[in-house]
């Protein structure tokens, strides 16, 4: 399904005066996981949203076929159940919802959601909710997956089981990723590969090469240990 | 139920007192009948106030549905066209400052002693609240769900459909809530100002011919369908927004 590879080349964007991204280059091969890593007011969140075509560039391009994108925050409509927050990219589409409805329950079977169905996301867990948020940004068979500090909301325990969530969902598709967080350990554990952002500008990439599949005891190994290190020095 | 109680306490403690000092005072009838008195004429009277009680909750209801109607319209154009809503918004806030009840006169002068006047008065009551909750709800919906859709390549159309209007809800029923209160309040101002039928009318005629216990009995009345006319709002709010009782 995909095996072309997305590429950022050259993007900037600039408000007013202030120079928020400048030049960015990514390159996303089929299946990769790739990880945007930077401090708060890095330009992050304001590349996914370039990308996923919500706000402009200033200048460059962005050639990717096909896009889903999970915002900061979780953004399940609250006045939609969860398998109406499931079936929305199906409305949008106008397309038939019976095949969506019976693939939705197929997967809220597989990962143990089914009971949450029926019910609206207040009454869910942030970690639930976060999962179902995943789980809407899958579903619609995108070739890229833009995902933006997907876990931030969680604590400590839930992000653990959601990183491993995510890891299990995402080797069932055929997807590739671009991931932004501000988390050194969860860009180490999940990604293939990992740009560093500063300041608006990549200052380096670094290949992450932790055997696969990743577990987080892993994270104390002495490889980890030195990717922590380097990308602590680079970012701070 | 139960969190009405200290409510019913008060009022049943309230109506006892009153009670008390009208059989104690000897307080003339004319000045202040005892709510035994009320409850009395209620009966007594209950087939001619259930004519005027009609025809006040025709104007009401029928008020209210055409505000409704129109608050929500508005609210809608002035988000799409943004142009029309900088020159309106301001003229529709200036608007409120004009006491309806002078206007009430006028109408009847154009539209005679017939329902539609009282009708326009209780739309000129309740528009505003729906119209203002409803235009600023449709303006303060959640960024981040308008880029979800966005991304998702979601026309503007759609977006009003699925997350701007959806999320005004709320709003638009604490709109209409305080709507609700109003439009009772407009049926009778407009039966002031001139009619044959109505609760104004009748709270009228017996403030003239010194039968207080009637206007009292009538306000009991006019309380009473506020009251039924705000839980019908509420029970509405459960239906179509499941997902705040949660």
């Amino acid at each position: 399904m995909n095996s072309s590879t997305d590429i950022i080349r050259g993007v900037s964007k600039r408000y007013g005066d202030t120079d928020v991204l400048v030049d960015i280059n990514i390159e996303i091969k089929p299946r990769e996981f790739v990880s945007i890593i930077g401090q708060n007011a890095s330009g992050k969140s304001t590349l996914l949203k370039i990308i996923a075509g919500i706000v402009p560039a200033t200048s460059g391009t962005v050639n990717a076929t096909s896009i889903g994108y999970m915002p900061q925050d979780h953004s399940l409509l609250p006045w939609r159940t969860v398998e109406g927050n499931l079936l929305l990219p199906t409305d949008i589409r106008g397309a038939s919802g019976q095949p969506a409805c019976k693939r939705i329950h197929k997967l809220l079977s597989e990962f143990g959601l089914q009971q949450y169905a029926q019910l609206y996301p207040a009454s869910l867990s942030g970690g639930t909710r976060q999962k179902i948020a995943l789980l809407r940004t899958v579903l619609q068979d995108h070739s890229l997956l833009l995902l933006d500090e997907p876990f931030a909301p969680l604590d400590a325990l839930s992000r653990i089981e959601a990183r491993q969530w995510l890891l299990m969902l995402l080797e069932k598709t055929e997807t590739s990723t671009l991931f932004v967080t501000h988390d050194i350990r969860e860009a180490i554990l999940l990604s293939d590969r990992i740009y560093a952002l500063r300041k608006g500008k990549i200052v380096d990439m670094i290949p992450v090469l932790l055997p696969k599949p990743r577990r987080h005891e892993q994270l104390s190994s002495p490889e980890a240990l030195a990717l922590e290190k380097k990308l602590f020095t680079l970012l701070v | 139920m139960k969190r009405m109680l200290p409510s019913l306490f008060l009022l049943v403690g309230f109506l006892s007192l009153w009670e008390m000092y009208c059989r104690v005072s000897g307080v003339s009838k004319t000045i202040l009948p005892a709510p035994s008195d009320i409850f009395q004429s209620l009966i007594t009277y209950r087939d001619i106030l259930v004519v005027h009680t009609i025809q006040t909750l025709e104007e009401t209801l029928i008020g209210l549905l055409l505000a409704t109607a129109l608050g929500v319209g508005v609210a809608i154009l002035l988000f799409l066209f943004p142009r029309v809503r900088a020159a309106v918004y301001p003229l529709l806030v200036f608007s409120q400052t004009i006491p309806i009840i002078a206007l009430a006169p006028l109408l009847l002068i154009w539209f005679g002693f017939d329902l539609l006047p009282k009708v326009i008065v209780v739309v000129l009551y309740c528009f505003f609240p729906i119209a203002i909750a409803v235009t600023d709800a449709l303006h303060a919906v959640d960024q981040n769900s308008v880029d979800l859709l966005k991304s998702m390549r979601a026309s503007n159309w759609q977006i009003l459909y699925f997350v701007r209007l959806p999320s005004a809800l709320p709003a638009f029923f604490s709109g209409l809530r305080i709507s609700a209160t109003y439009a009772i309040t407009g049926a009778i101002v407009g039966e002031y100002v001139g009619a044959y039928k109505g609760l104004g009318v009748f709270m009228q005629t017996s403030a003239n011919s010194h039968i207080t216990v009637l206007v009292f009995a009538a306000l009991v009345v006019i309380a009473l369908l506020s009251m039924v006319l705000l839980g019908f709002v509420s029970v509405l709010e459960r239906m179509f927004t499941p997902w705040k009782n949660v």
